[in-house]
């Protein structure tokens, strides 16, 4: 493979590969500055104690976990529609929806079989093995 | 495709007619397309190990709460290093597109410092849990801890392990184009795992030492 490669250097889609992708200073700088921001204002929040109750709090730590994650997606992992062809964005859309699926089904179903295990009593807790 | 078209003058031509592709056809990007499959595969053994963390992770069974043994100013540290190992790697990539080879090898120096240092303070993280009775064996939410957190861990010593790989193949053959291809790859694998960690501290860390 590698060899093949080093022997036709101006075989196409080794162009392709480098000059697809069109890093910039500004692009890294700008998904660091929004990165650092979206980590310290959780980390803030949690660890200064501004949160009293914990069912506000998780939904927004979520919030900003997603946005920094499109924020991480955009500049440094150079996600866009057109990158190479859309398949980069179909396969991650369909990886979403699995990772959706599995995530919220697992924590839905799980949760609903504690209800349904069978009551147990004081006395039965005491003679578990 | 050029190839499956017949000829129009039939008269002299020697060339053989071929119905079949001679190459093999595959679209630019290839490799650049098949890893980003493979980190989305790797995305959801993740989900699937934040899925059981997500089942497990309020179940103690009489052992410490995530509040009592989790620390987030090591985390906070943890997390400030692998920011800063993104940018440094992005650092290097714009080296590399400029062929400044010294340059771009230090900042993946950088680079993988500041991975192995997340690594360690990791590790450190997990040998006080264990030293102080809390190991993985402890509880459900331990259990899961220590599997999520610890795969994260095992993918960035493997990515730092990659890194060094990759530098000693460009002091060897300098910026060809294959190696400038692996040095994307690793760019992506490196700027996927900070976007797991995004998850794990939200998720693991913040939400876990909440009420």
């Amino acid at each position: 493979m590698s060899t093949h490669d080093e022997m036709h250097p101006d075989h196409g889609d080794e162009h392709g590969d480098i000059e697809e992708v069109h890093a910039t200073l500004k692009g890294y700088l700008t998904g660091f500055v929004l990165a650092a921001g979206l980590t310290i204002i959780p980390f803030w929040l949690v660890m200064g104690g501004v949160f009293t109750k914990s069912g506000p709090a998780d939904a927004f730590i979520l919030l900003l976990a997603a946005v920094q994650i499109v924020v991480h997606a955009i500049y440094f992992l150079h996600m866009n529609t057109k990158s190479e062809g859309g398949w980069n964005l179909l396969a991650l859309i369909f990886t979403l929806v699995l990772v959706v699926i599995t995530l919220s089904g697992s924590v839905w179903i799980m949760f609903h079989l504690n209800d349904n295990m069978m009551p147990m009593t004081l006395q039965q807790a005491r003679n578990l093995p | 495709m050029a190839d499956t078209t017949l000829p129009l003058s039939s008269g002299g031509t020697t060339e053989p007619l071929q119905f079949h592709v001679a190459e093999e056809p595959h679209p630019p990007n290839g490799t650049l397309l098949g890893f980003w499959l493979y980190l989305m595969s790797d995305c959801l053994v993740f989900a699937c190990l934040f899925a059981a963390y997500g089942v497990l992770g309020r179940e103690y069974a009489g052992g410490p709460t995530g509040a009592q043994v989790l620390e987030l100013p090591t985390v906070a540290l943890n997390t400030t290093l692998l920011l800063l190992s993104s940018i440094t790697y992005g650092f290097a990539v714009l080296e590399m597109q400029r062929n400044h080879q010294r340059p771009m090898m230090l900042w993946l120096t950088v680079t993988g410092l500041l991975g192995a240092g997340f690594v360690a303070l990791e590790l450190t993280e997990f040998a006080h849990l264990i030293e102080a009775g809390n190991g993985p064996q402890r509880s459900a939410f331990l259990s899961s801890f220590f599997t999520l957190v610890g795969t994260h861990g095992l993918h960035v010593t493997c990515g730092i392990l990659w890194l060094i790989v990759l530098m000693v193949q460009v002091s060897h053959k300098g910026l060809i184009p294959a190696n400038k291809r692996r040095l994307m790859c690793l760019s992506m694998f490196w700027h996927f795992l900070d976007v797991i960690w995004v998850g794990v501290f939200s998720f693991v860390y913040l939400m876990g030492v909440l009420p």
